[in-house]
């Protein structure tokens, strides 16, 4: 498994801790009321499930399994793929404390225009791998 | 594939099809006058597709495919994993089953399930990441 697969497969592990103990406290307080600001916390713990965990986790292991090239560099230019990963969690960052702290809601809108970047810079980096047994 | 796999995927591939019968079922509160305790289903639905079909599927295949940690000791801790399977289910289930109750009976016990159910999905995150983190590494090379 590359670096980079391990960078966004362990950060995707902690957005899987965050979104599930954030989910959790939710889920406690709606069976014993713990406190009413919990639940500015919901659009984070989708946030970090939704992008962090499942988002993240799969653009890695795209990363780590999508077909390589027989000459180095064997992943291509994968320059892309690490700007993807900066912006990414940049990204979650925003999209995620914006709404929970009631920020101005170009936080939110800078969020998802980090996470749409990330999304067409990692595209763009392994679209070149993304080929047949021939080529 | 190894055993624990081959019970996440199959009980992905079971919470799927009930996510979307139940999903079925919300849809008809269009249309007829659905009962109570199926109306509190709602966030139910999205979590059997998200901790029960999706994050499920995840465990399964990256317990099968990630690098091995050593011969002796391929997938971690078995114990553990097998411990996260049985919490998440679990924890799923009783959510499902305590949700509308608790709902249509608040401060009775459902909802000490809820809180049950809160505290066995968590431990199955920690479980898991715990288990998997040796396993984000390069291809073993047999040192």
């Amino acid at each position: 498994m590359p670096s980079l697969s391990q960078w966004y497969i362990k950060l995707s592990f902690g957005y899987l801790l965050m979104g599930f103990t954030f989910g959790a406290l939710l889920l406690a307080h709606k069976g014993q009321p713990l406190h009413p600001a919990l639940w500015n916390w919901l659009p984070a713990h989708i946030e970090w499930l939704l992008i962090g965990w499942v988002a993240q986790l799969t653009l890695g292991m795209a990363f780590w399994i999508l077909p390589r090239f027989w000459k180095e560099p064997r992943r291509g230019n994968t320059t892309g793929a690490y700007v993807a990963l900066v912006m990414l969690n940049a990204g979650i960052w925003l999209a995620s404390l914006g709404p929970v702290y009631h920020l101005s809601p170009w936080l939110l809108v800078a969020g998802r225009l980090l996470e749409a970047g990330a999304a067409i810079a990692f595209a763009h980096a392994v679209f070149p791998r993304v080929v047949g047994r021939d080529g | 594939m190894p055993l624990l796999s081959r019970w996440h995927i199959k009980s992905a591939f079971v919470y799927l099809a009930v996510a979307l019968l139940l999903g079925i079922a919300l849809s008809m509160g269009a249309i007829v006058q659905l009962p109570n305790w199926l109306a509190y289903l709602s966030p139910a639905f999205f979590h059997l597709i998200m901790v029960g079909w999706v994050t499920q599927m995840i465990f399964g295949v990256i317990f099968w495919m990630f690098p091995i940690i050593t011969r002796a000791r391929p997938r971690g801790n078995e114990s553990l994993g097998w411990a996260t399977y049985i919490l998440l289910n679990v924890g799923l289930i009783l959510r499902v089953f305590c949700e509308p109750l608790n709902a249509m009976n608040p401060l009775d016990i459902w909802g000490w399930g809820l809180v049950a159910s809160a505290l066995f999905q968590w431990l199955a995150a920690v479980f898991f990441v715990y288990n998997t983190w040796p396993r984000v590494k390069e291809r073993y090379r047999n040192e």
